[in-house]
């Protein structure tokens, strides 16, 4: 499925903008394409006219252009003429906006749209969703856009069915600093389902990870979708929601009782290697760290830090995790502290996790990340840094990346986030380490890689 | 392609709904799997002849189209070393509710564990092993996985499962022939798939693991509601 048409689109009709009514979807939707986005956009009232001194089109086959796609935001017994419209005027696809399908009962509508979408092979996103937001190229989301908060341009995916949870989860990857490449929600996906999206996702050069939030599959679909993750060649996240058991049904074997739905579901992400979230925070987290170490490690985690304390903190986080800080070798400890500084050669301690204490120095930091990092029995190095700790520069976040990719060992830091810490936090975000705001958010990007590990 | 007495055996049973014991048996003795040598009969002089031939003791189960769960309706005893204790219980299991006949089978001691299988909505047939027994569901110590399963899925679903030194070996106590054990679940998923549109689910619970063998001490076939 040629999906270039919908997530790269030079045209584009809104069809359904109100003369009447500002806050309309609709005319969200074509204001916000028409004012700030490079799409070439053309509104649709099939009552003509004008809107705001622009030509309003009567129907997409009154526009002279080819169109790429087209935004549907019509009351639902309506879409399917106009689906038909747009097939005959040549459209590569739509986005369906519109509700009043399957979710409200309304099934046997919503039957119609896809039957004559598929005779066509017009690909449509939803109905009953946001749509469609990539970064630079088109924005289908009827919010303002001065209400919403969205990401950079970067290089995770987020797929969803829910769109209140992919405009919150836009919120979280702004604040982490983590950009997007493409977010869809696919709402009732009654054409382009998650694994059409795997498969186009798989091949985007601009996505390294790709994330879900995924409510249920149909019958089989599960299986056809675990297999796609199975061949694809990027780390793939999910979060589930509807974990709960559904009433009690009554089941007549041990095995049916033992395996519910959503046990099944778990448990089969496990075994083929696709990280699943615990919850949006994890899923955050996840989608951060694999976007730098696309690779899985096994949970042998090597921690330094310049308190005590926070060893600790994240020493029971990793355990809590299901991830291992094991003894290291004599002799990486004996180097180390051949090379630290003489003044705090006495009164560090070199046992896993490390405390390098508050009185270390950049190049002490530096070196205990090097040693740690070619320790045999570690395959991960969490860097807790307390930017307040005054022998720690500004520069420490650009010298330890330079370790991570010298060392060819994947570094986790924690930095609070902190707008006077920003420069600590770019020199190590900058160079493709990944940085968490507290003890927890770096052990739960450890986690990623652990449950991204090659089976 | 199933085997033609296997599919003779499920579109028997489908008018009940599940596949009885002895039935369930056969069909795994027809893939290859281990099961106890056992005799199907009503008459006492059989049965004692079987317990005399015997070399360990025996257990005693009614075959009954209307018990699908025996423990809950006291429908298996084990541990019969004895004629007295045969006839006795024998008499008593043949007045239960629809009994048939009484299936007198070898008694293998060992680990118990679960083998089962579930044809999932979602995902299809996957396959659940962990400690088996009349408990599984308090101990809830297994892991899923979906089928078809390689060696390596068997290797990590023990290794998931608390109770995972108890299948190694502990304490001096051997544990299940991975060997064995591995085959016999990589197997059954197999089996599993080739059934996956006649089944609901399986249960084979328990499956007695010793050193040198796992046996199939009781199989359940839930078919799918037509």
């Amino acid at each position: 499925m040629d999906l270039k048409c919908l997530f790269r689109p030079s045209t584009m009709a809104v069809v359904g903008v109100s003369t009447s009514q500002d806050n309309h979807p609709a005319n969200v939707i074509y204001n916000k394409n028409h004012l700030r986005y490079p799409v070439k956009t053309f509104p649709v009232n099939p009552r003509g006219g004008l809107l705001n001194r622009e030509t309003l089109y009567q129907s997409v086959g009154h526009i002279e252009e080819d169109i790429d796609m087209a935004v549907i935001a019509v009351r639902a017994e309506f879409v399917p003429k106009v689906v038909e419209q747009c097939i005959k005027k040549g459209i590569g696809g739509a986005v369906i906006v519109s509700g009043g399908f399957a979710e409200s009962g309304n099934l046997s509508l919503q039957q119609r749209v896809v039957d004559i979408a598929k005779e066509a092979s017009f690909p449509f996103v939803g109905p009953n969703c946001l749509g469609i937001y990539a970064p630079d190229y088109v924005d289908t989301f009827f919010l303002p856009g001065e209400r919403i908060i969205r990401p950079d341009k970067g290089n995770v995916s987020f797929i969803s069915q829910s769109g209140g949870v992919l405009v919150d989860q836009m919120v979280k990857f702004a604040g982490q600093g983590i950009g997007v490449s493409l977010a869809v929600s696919i709402g009732n996906k009654a054409y382009i389902r998650e694994t059409d999206m795997l498969d186009w996702l798989d091949k985007d050069l601009g996505t390294k990870v790709i994330a879900f939030y995924i409510e249920g599959f149909e019958k089989g679909e599960g299986r056809q979708f675990i297999k796609k993750a199975e061949q694809c060649s990027k780390p793939v996240v999910v979060l589930k929601a509807g974990k709960s058991k559904k009433g009690i049904e009554a089941v007549s074997s041990h095995t049916a009782s033992l395996a519910g739905d959503y046990r099944v579901f778990s448990e089969i992400m496990k075994q083929y290697c696709v990280a699943e979230a615990d919850n949006e925070y994890e899923l955050t987290s996840f989608c951060e760290s694999l976007s730098c170490y696309p690779k899985g490690i096994n949970p042998n985690i090597g921690i330094i830090s310049l308190s005590g304390g926070h060893g600790v903190i994240a020493a029971d986080a990793c355990e809590l995790h299901g991830m291992l800080i094991p003894r290291i070798e004599q002799e990486t400890i004996d180097t180390i502290k051949e090379k630290l500084a003489p003044e705090i050669r006495n009164i560090v301690s070199l046992v896993n996790p490390l405390d390098l204490t508050g009185s270390s120095v950049d190049s002490d930091i530096v070196t205990a990340a090097r040693h740690l990092s070619r320790d045999i029995n570690i395959d991960c190095i969490l860097a807790l840094l307390i930017p307040y700790s005054p022998g720690v520069s500004t520069d420490i976040g650009a010298k330890l990346s330079q370790v991570a990719r010298n060392e060819d060992k994947p570094m986790i830091a924690y930095v609070p986030n902190e707008d006077k810490y920003k420069i600590i936090i770019e020199g190590f975000e900058l160079n493709n380490v990944p940085v968490a705001s507290s003890v927890e958010g770096a052990v739960l990007m450890a986690k990623a890689l652990k449950r991204c590990r090659s089976c | 392609m199933l085997k033609k007495n296997s599919e003779k055996i499920i579109e028997k049973s489908k008018p009940l709904g599940w596949v009885l014991e002895p039935d369930a048996k056969v069909l795994m003795k027809l893939q290859g799997f281990d099961i106890p040598d056992f005799i199907l009969t009503n008459s006492f002089e059989a049965a004692d002849q079987f317990l005399k031939k015997s070399e360990s003791p025996v257990v005693a189960k009614a075959v009954s189209k209307k018990i699908l769960h025996k423990t809950e309706h006291q429908a298996v005893v084990t541990g019969i070393f004895s004629s007295d204790h045969l006839k006795k219980e024998m008499a008593r299991l043949q007045k239960l509710d629809g009994c048939e006949n009484i299936l007198v089978e070898e008694m293998v001691q060992g680990l118990e564990i679960i083998i089962g299988a579930k044809n999932d909505f979602q995902f299809g047939p996957v396959i659940v092993f962990g400690i088996g027994g009349t408990s599984v569901e308090i101990y809830n110590d297994t892991a899923v996985r979906m089928a078809p399963l390689k060696p390596g899925d068997v290797s990590s679903m023990v290794e998931s499962l608390k109770a995972k030194e108890i299948i190694s070996g502990y304490r001096g106590r051997a544990g299940a022939n991975m060997e064995i054990l591995t085959r016999l679940v990589v197997n059954f998923s197999l089996f599993v798939m080739e059934l996956e549109n006649d089944i609901e689910s399986v249960d084979l619970n328990p499956v007695i693991c010793t050193r040198d063998r796992c046996v199939i001490a009781d199989a359940r076939i839930i078919l799918p509601s037509p």
